[in-house]
């Protein structure tokens, strides 16, 4: 049994990878055709429809209002999302710095030709 | 009971001030950081209690000679036995001022923990959808970013370490080591607890050098034990390159192109991508002078322990140990002990 987070990982793939919205039906399809084996071919449209509103509350899915059945497309693209995670890591303001651990925090400018120095001369 | 409450209020400053700062700016503890661990958090610790012991001593002294009568006073007071006379308003003003400090830290904890712990849930969240597993290390994500990040996401059992694709083309296989272990480290030395424990500090008491101070020097600390924690599987070459090209690659962004997602580490910063990267939603506020301080605290810090890596200096002897653990031990009993002590002597 697939848990939510593979499915909603699975919806967002195929989200990601249609340029136009798609609705539950054909996502269901989709899903169905997939070769990845992890999520379970028959699935229902309701869970697609539960997968595809908890994406929706998180920000990452948009709803097409107008069309019936509703249609959905990603809101950004994957790696504009990968960028924005990203940029939480690398510019860590002081009240976020005990949410992770980095293994480098940021250097300055000066720092980073130093460790180039470093580099070149080693 | 006087003289309790004037000694706890001169540990409370001593502690707030001069110590912290004479200890951020001590040398010795790259040679033994656990040990300066350990004392960063007593004086958090100690610090807190007299702060709060001073007040309260000093407010239910007229109740009685030490602590435990003055409280049973208090609390006959409070159910009405006794008439509430006996305590001055600058009595009353003391004691609530203690107990508005005791809970203001309690609930900062309590604040802090959900605020961390809801931004790693958010954080898990999207890696689930945007990282896939590392081939051959357990518990390791691997998402596509061209910069070199790695960093560890804690979580309980389902804690992970996260690299960039970008860091896996730019490291060798033992480089990529000394990163995980180090990474691993953190986990494992449970260090999530002490930067909990000092955000909570520095969140509660902002205008306190000491919490500042102590935060700093815990995320640094906690970095050079890591990274001795790494030396046990790799040598110091391996690490040091690790972190040289690491940090040459992971610029901060600068202040116009906050956005810019770092592309090449050592190509020109170009605005090739943050054009697009405004459009991403969500963002609150753009991350200003208060980032830019924070990069320049983690550039010391990075300087600390390639230093410390290069010329490596010999840990600590026993004996200074031994005196800066017995300090620890000290202040942990010093509190408590004057608390009571009128009793004790009496």
């Amino acid at each position: 049994m697939a848990t939510l987070g593979d499915l909603e990982r699975t919806v967002m793939d195929l989200l990601w990878a249609t340029p136009e919205a798609m609705n539950a039906n054909a996502l269901r399809d989709a899903i169905a055709e997939a070769p990845s084996g992890q999520v379970g071919r028959e699935l229902a449209v309701t869970t697609v429809l539960t997968v595809l509103s908890r994406l929706e509350k998180k920000g990452l899915v948009e709803r097409e209002r107008d069309s019936r059945p509703h249609r959905y497309r990603s809101v950004t693209s994957r790696e504009d999302h990968t960028a924005e995670l990203m940029h939480e890591v690398l510019v860590t303001a002081p009240d976020r710095e005990a949410v992770l651990a980095r293994f480098i925090g940021s250097v300055t400018e000066a720092e980073a030709e130093t460790l180039r120095k470093l580099l070149g001369g080693s | 009971m006087f003289w309790a409450s004037y000694l706890l209020a001169a540990l409370a400053i001593i502690l707030a001030w001069p110590a912290p700062i004479a200890l951020s700016r001590a040398a010795w503890p790259a040679r033994a950081p656990f040990t300066a661990m350990v004392l960063w958090q007593s004086i958090a610790l100690a610090g807190g209690l007299s702060m709060i012991g001073a007040m309260l001593v000093w407010g239910l002294e007229p109740l009685g000679d030490n602590l435990v009568s003055a409280s049973v006073g208090f609390f006959r007071i409070l159910v009405d036995e006794d008439s509430a006379a006996t305590l001055g308003v600058i009595h009353v003003f003391a004691i609530s001022a203690a107990t508005l400090l005791f809970g203001h830290l309690l609930f900062t904890l309590a604040l802090t923990f959900v605020r961390i712990r809801r931004q790693r849930r958010r954080h898990r969240d999207m890696l689930n959808l945007l990282s896939s597993p590392a081939a051959d290390q357990p518990a390791t994500l691997v998402i596509s970013h061209p910069a070199p990040v790695a960093y560890c996401l804690p979580g309980g059992a389902r804690s992970v370490t996260v690299m960039s694709d970008g860091l896996m083309d730019l490291l060798t296989r033992a480089e990529l080591d000394a990163v995980l272990t180090h990474e691993n480290a953190h986990l494992h030395q449970r260090h999530h607890l002490l930067l909990w424990a000092f955000a909570a500090w520095r969140a509660a008491l902002p205008w306190l050098p000491t919490s500042r101070l102590a935060q700093r020097a815990v995320s640094e600390l906690i970095e050079m034990l890591a990274d001795d924690e790494a030396l046990r599987h790799v040598d110091e070459p391996t690490l040091v390159r690790a972190i040289a090209i690491v940090g040459s690659g992971a610029l901060p962004p600068s202040r116009d192109e906050l956005d810019d997602p770092l592309a090449d580490p050592l190509a020109e910063p170009s605005a090739d991508h943050h054009a697009d990267r405004h459009a991403v939603q969500g963002r609150g506020g753009t991350p200003g002078a208060a980032d830019v301080t924070g990069g320049t605290g983690d550039a010391q810090s990075t300087a600390h322990r390639l230093r410390r890596l290069l010329t490596p200096l010999p840990p600590l002897s026993r004996v200074q140990q031994g005196l800066a653990l017995s300090t620890a031990g000290m202040l942990l009993v010093v509190p408590p002990v004057l608390l009571v002590a009128p009793e004790l002597l009496g």
